[in-house]
């Protein structure tokens, strides 16, 4: 039987500001199985980034609770790594030094940690970038180097909010295929979120469906491809792939 | 990416850069014939009385009046004084500056309560304190180097601030993912990510720190260029009013250099605010 990670239960936030309130999440509820890859998908603005950061601990919610491996969530937690949907390098440090800002933060860079770091730009193509400055990668590059910038960590759970979505849509293709593979390779636990159909089902093994705002869950889809090797690139061209977008695309009743 | 490696130029190429260092060349030409023209003219015109000298002063006469001031012994005491009043100054305001920056930066609520004092302390031409300086502290240098002081201060914070308070909340968010406490938010992206606005503050501040300094010593002094030009004014000698005037500028574009030098420097070598 598979291992219940993240336990998302009963989830509820309202946003308080001087000109009202915004009802953005209501009673959401879900589990993730360790080593599971699971989209959030929803309409924008239903409140798919608050729920993440609700998971991630930058958020406190104002109803229901999530427990990370058995653990409440308070503040952030050291086996969480969040991706943003910008790469948000840092223009004033070179790669290497981008990717070591976690450690930093942590307190946690000593050799050890160098080590694997350098071994994860190595096995990730970047080694021999590590003392360029961000400008001088393309967007692709960029994209690998924030994730191994939250790989450094060595997190359990990845967060992805809409990653790959600051990327025009040849490079996302590639970069999608790209860093799926560097995630599996890692044998990471995947929290996505995003708007786009095909991307959440060409990397899921289960999509939640959600509905306007305040998001709830409309639907849960375990997504199964008959495939030797999976890739998002070959679930795209699988004949499963129209059926399961089409039940979303419903699901998702989206109105011009 | 190295140059050396670079292919023969086509003659295209070489052309239009032949055209540009022409271009560097005659504008900075331009500007030397400028000024000797000026000089030249101011010359001239004293010496055929076409305006009087006496009023005018004229390139000849400053010189003079540069030599007697140095074999008096005067020249570097005077400069000395200005300069170490400015430098003291600037310096002041600086540090000061950016550490009121940071801890406004800090503390949202501390910001909100003095802003209305700022704006107010921003817009009052703080050159009217300059007597009460005086009497609190006495005529002396330090009055001069608090008034100079109270001119850079309100400025300095205020676009450190802004500087700081710009710093991209997504980058905030990125650090804060990582568990990042308030210190190291600032660390690690409020302060590499603005060290340019600090080093803009470091500009504005030379010119304030020397418009202080000079009102400070129109004031009070007993020595330095601001006192030389009133003591000349008063005296109707308008050879010593103009050759510290010109001291003053010379003084004051080396200093501002100096600033721009620091900047190159820093920015050149991203590596040393990257370790932050
Ligand atoms: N800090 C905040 N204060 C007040 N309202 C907020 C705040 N953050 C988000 N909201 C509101 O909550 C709702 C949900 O926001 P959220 O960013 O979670 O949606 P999303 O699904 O991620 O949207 P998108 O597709 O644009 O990324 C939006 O209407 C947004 O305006
Ligand atoms: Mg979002």
């Amino acid at each position: 039987m598979a291992e219940e990670l993240v336990d998302v239960r009963n989830l509820g936030m309202k946003y308080q500001s001087p000109n009202g309130e915004i009802d953005a999440v209501r009673d959401v509820s879900f589990t993730v199985n360790k080593g599971e890859f699971v989209s959030l998908v929803g309409p924008s603005g239903c409140g798919k980034s608050t729920i993440l950061s609700i998971i991630s601990g930058l958020l406190k919610p104002t109803s229901g609770s999530v427990r990370i491996g058995g653990e409440w969530v308070r503040g952030t937690s050291r086996k969480v790594g969040y991706m943003l949907q910008k790469d948000h390098l840092f223009d004033w440090r070179t790669i290497y030094q981008n990717v070591l800002l976690g450690l930093e933060v942590r307190g946690t860079l000593n050799r050890e940690s160098r080590e694997r770091v350098l071994g994860l730009l190595k096995t990730y193509g970047l080694y021999d970038f590590k003392d360029k400055y961000p400008n001088q990668l393309s967007g692709g590059m960029r994209q690998r180097a924030a994730l191994i910038r939250t790989l450094a960590v060595n997190p359990d759970i990845l967060l992805l909010d809409e990653a790959f979505s600051a990327l025009d849509y040849q490079m996302r293709i590639a970069v999608t295929d790209d860093i799926y593979g560097i995630i599996k390779s890692e044998q990471k636990t995947v929290i996505l979120v995003t708007h786009d159909i095909s991307e959440s089902i060409s990397m899921s093994d289960r999509v939640i469906v959600l509905s306007k705002r305040p998001a709830t869950v409309t639907a849960i889809h375990d997504i199964k491809f008959n495939l030797e090797k999976r890739t998002p690139l070959a679930c795209r061209e699988a004949q499963e792939f129209p059926g399961y977008f089409n039940t979303i695309w419903k699901e998702l009743d989206v109105h011009v | 990416m190295s140059d050396k490696q670079e292919p023969a130029l086509s003659r295209e190429r070489a052309e239009y850069l032949r055209k540009v260092k022409i271009r560097k060349y005659s504008i900075f030409a331009t500007r030397i014939l400028i000024l000797v023209a000026v000089f030249a003219v101011w010359e001239i015109t004293a010496n055929l009385k076409l305006v009087d000298p006496f009023i005018t002063s004229q390139p000849s006469r400053i010189i003079r009046t540069l030599v007697n001031l140095y074999r008096e012994g005067d020249l570097f005491r005077h400069i000395g004084v200005t300069c170490l009043e400015t430098v003291a100054g600037f310096l002041m305001g600086t540090i000061l500056g950016t550490g009121i920056a940071i801890l406004l930066w800090w503390s949202d609520f501390i910001s909100r309560v003095l802003e209305p004092y700022l704006v107010v302390l921003n817009s009052l031409p703080k050159i009217a304190l300059g007597p009460i300086f005086i009497i609190w502290i006495g005529p002396g240098p330090s009055a001069i180097i608090v008034m100079a002081l109270a001119i850079s201060l309100i400025v300095t914070i205020l676009e450190v601030l802004n500087g700081f308070l710009s710093a991209d909340p997504e980058k905030i968010r990125l650090v804060q993912t990582f568990g990042a406490n308030r210190l190291q938010v600032f660390t690690k992206v409020v302060l590499p990510a603005n060290i340019s606005s600090v080093i803009n503050a470091l500009k504005i501040n030379v010119g304030l720190s020397w418009v202080g300094v000079i009102v400070g010593e129109f004031l009070v002094s007993r020595a330095g260029l601001g006192y030389l030009i009133v003591y000349g004014g008063q005296v109707f000698q308008l050879d010593l009013v103009m050759t510290s005037v010109i001291i003053l500028a010379v003084a004051a574009a080396l200093m501002y250099q100096g600033v721009v030098w620091i900047e190159k420097k820093l920015t050149k070598n991203r590596q040393i605010y990257g370790q932050l």
